[in-house]
């Protein structure tokens, strides 16, 4: 990285220390926003679409598991993978193997709960013509997933502009390690304490572009299922 | 003729319906046998709905039986309900046509002609690709129509299949209803429209307060109404 260079000039220049850094941030966040959607959809879909005690509770509890703490994410995986945890043998502690489980985790439960939401309204307004129509559980189940497709789509990029954002899980089991484990919000961490803000005001110029980019393609995603489906 | 068996005669003995200390139907019995359309008639919250669904077999009866063609369990694969407010899939016109028969079992190669063959019927051919949900009321209505019949019913129950349309829409759907009729599927058909079950009624069922007050065929309802609350009914009174 050239020194006193500015910003901008790092940005624009495609400087390859800047861009490894970005590059690091997309694969873990984008591995984990679609691990957490095969996760969280079929999740989802169960809960909303069968009835069972303690149906409400679990509602609830992965409603607030939307609003997890990243570090409290980042401390439990922490203590799940060191050396000495139930899963240390896997070695995979300060790897961005770590990060995107613990993104993973962190993002499940906001694509779980949408995805509830929306396949539960979904459900309410086909139920009798599905039932009427003689529709098995499991054609049901894809009917619905494919009828609410835009709106998961949506559910997706909401997980993923989430863990694209947070710092404190990856972090603490990313390590923050130069060319290894550094990602945007670590590096922009790391370089504001440093004091070289060039690096860092150019991440953080980047990460609000994919923010924008990330709501600019839920937006999108919405107005094509209007178009599409009505 | 279509075979009919495992649907025809649907029959109810004494059947009752109940949701918490609501009795929706009372001691329903009823015999719905091939033939002419039978019109449901009776004033909003007689339990007319409730009776389709129940002779649809959609919910069972708390007390007293139903059974279709003698067997009190079977699966409506020959019998279609339209909803009084159906809900359109959020595809496109022959796409939802196309859903109805893949879940009726139809085989993939072909959908392609019963759905051309399924919107000419409802007139609806020049909008197969429209997104459903942008189509207008009686054009939904025609649509749900094509979709209860992709599973090529032995029975139809409609729910007051043109409340809210205008005449032009209602007669559309009409003569729909005829042509369905006349290839010898049962259509029951729960209306409050007085007119619509003159004209498309060969049987009339009067349900008052979740009771079958009269059953005759439709002439003879019309001409001579044996109850007192026919007798009001028919002539335009409010029956409350």
């Amino acid at each position: 990285m050239p020194e006193n260079a500015s910003a901008l000039q790092l940005v624009l220049s495609g400087d390859p220390a800047l861009y490894a850094i970005v590059r690091l941030s997309l694969v873990v966040s984008l591995s984990a926003a679609l691990f957490a959607t095969l996760i969280g959809v079929p999740f989802g879909a169960l809960i909303a679409l069968n009835r069972f005690p303690g149906r409400e509770a679990v509602v609830v509890v992965l409603n607030a598991l939307m609003g997890l703490p990243p570090v409290v994410v980042g401390l439990a995986v922490y203590l799940l993978l060191s050396r000495s945890g139930p899963l240390g043998e896997l070695g995979i502690l300060f790897t961005p193997q770590a990060m995107i489980v613990a993104q993973t985790i962190l993002i499940a439960p906001i694509i779980a709960a949408l995805a509830r939401q929306t396949l539960e309204d979904l459900w309410n307004e086909y139920r009798d013509e599905l039932a009427a129509m003689d529709v098995g559980p499991l054609g049901r189940i894809a009917t619905l997933i494919w009828d609410a497709r835009f709106s998961l789509v949506t559910a997706l990029l909401a997980g993923f502009g989430r863990a694209a954002a947070e710092v404190g899980a990856v972090i603490i089991v990313g390590g923050n390690i130069d060319g290894f484990t550094r990602t945007m919000t670590t590096a922009i961490a790391l370089e504001t304490s440093k004091g070289d803000l060039p690096l860092a005001i150019g991440l953080g110029m980047v990460l609000l572009a994919i923010v924008i980019l990330v709501n600019a393609l839920a937006w999108g995603t919405r107005s094509i299922g209007q178009r599409v489906a009505g | 003729m279509r075979a009919f068996a495992g649907d025809l005669p649907i029959v109810l003995e004494d059947a009752s319906v109940v949701a918490g200390a609501l009795t929706i139907l009372d001691r329903v019995s009823l015999r719905l046998a091939a033939g002419a359309p039978t019109a449901l008639i009776g004033p909003n919250g007689a339990g007319k709905t409730t009776l389709l669904r129940l002779a649809m077999g959609l919910i069972a009866p708390a007390r007293g039986k139903v059974s279709w063609d003698g067997s009190e369990s079977s699966s409506p694969t020959r019998r279609a309900l339209m909803f009084q407010r159906p809900v359109m899939l959020r595809r496109s016109t022959a796409a939802n046509i196309r859903y109805a028969l893949a879940a009726a079992g139809v085989g993939r190669s072909e959908r392609a002609a019963r759905v051309s063959e399924l919107l000419a019927l409802v007139g609806l051919a020049s909008l197969g690709e429209r997104p459903a949900r942008r189509l207008s009321g009686g054009e939904q209505q025609r649509l749900a129509l094509a979709r209860a019949l992709a599973k090529d019913p032995a029975v139809l129950f409609l729910d007051e299949p043109t409340a809210s349309l205008d005449p032009a829409a209602t007669k559309a759907v009409e003569d729909v209803i005829r042509a369905v009729s006349s290839r010898g599927i049962k259509v029951v058909l729960a209306t409050h429209d007085l007119g619509q079950a003159r004209r498309l009624g060969g049987d009339i069922v009067l349900l008052h307060r979740g009771r079958v007050i009269e059953v005759s065929p439709a002439a003879a309802f019309f001409s001579n109404p044996k109850t007192p609350e026919a007798r009001r009914f028919v002539a335009g009174e409010l029956l409350v």
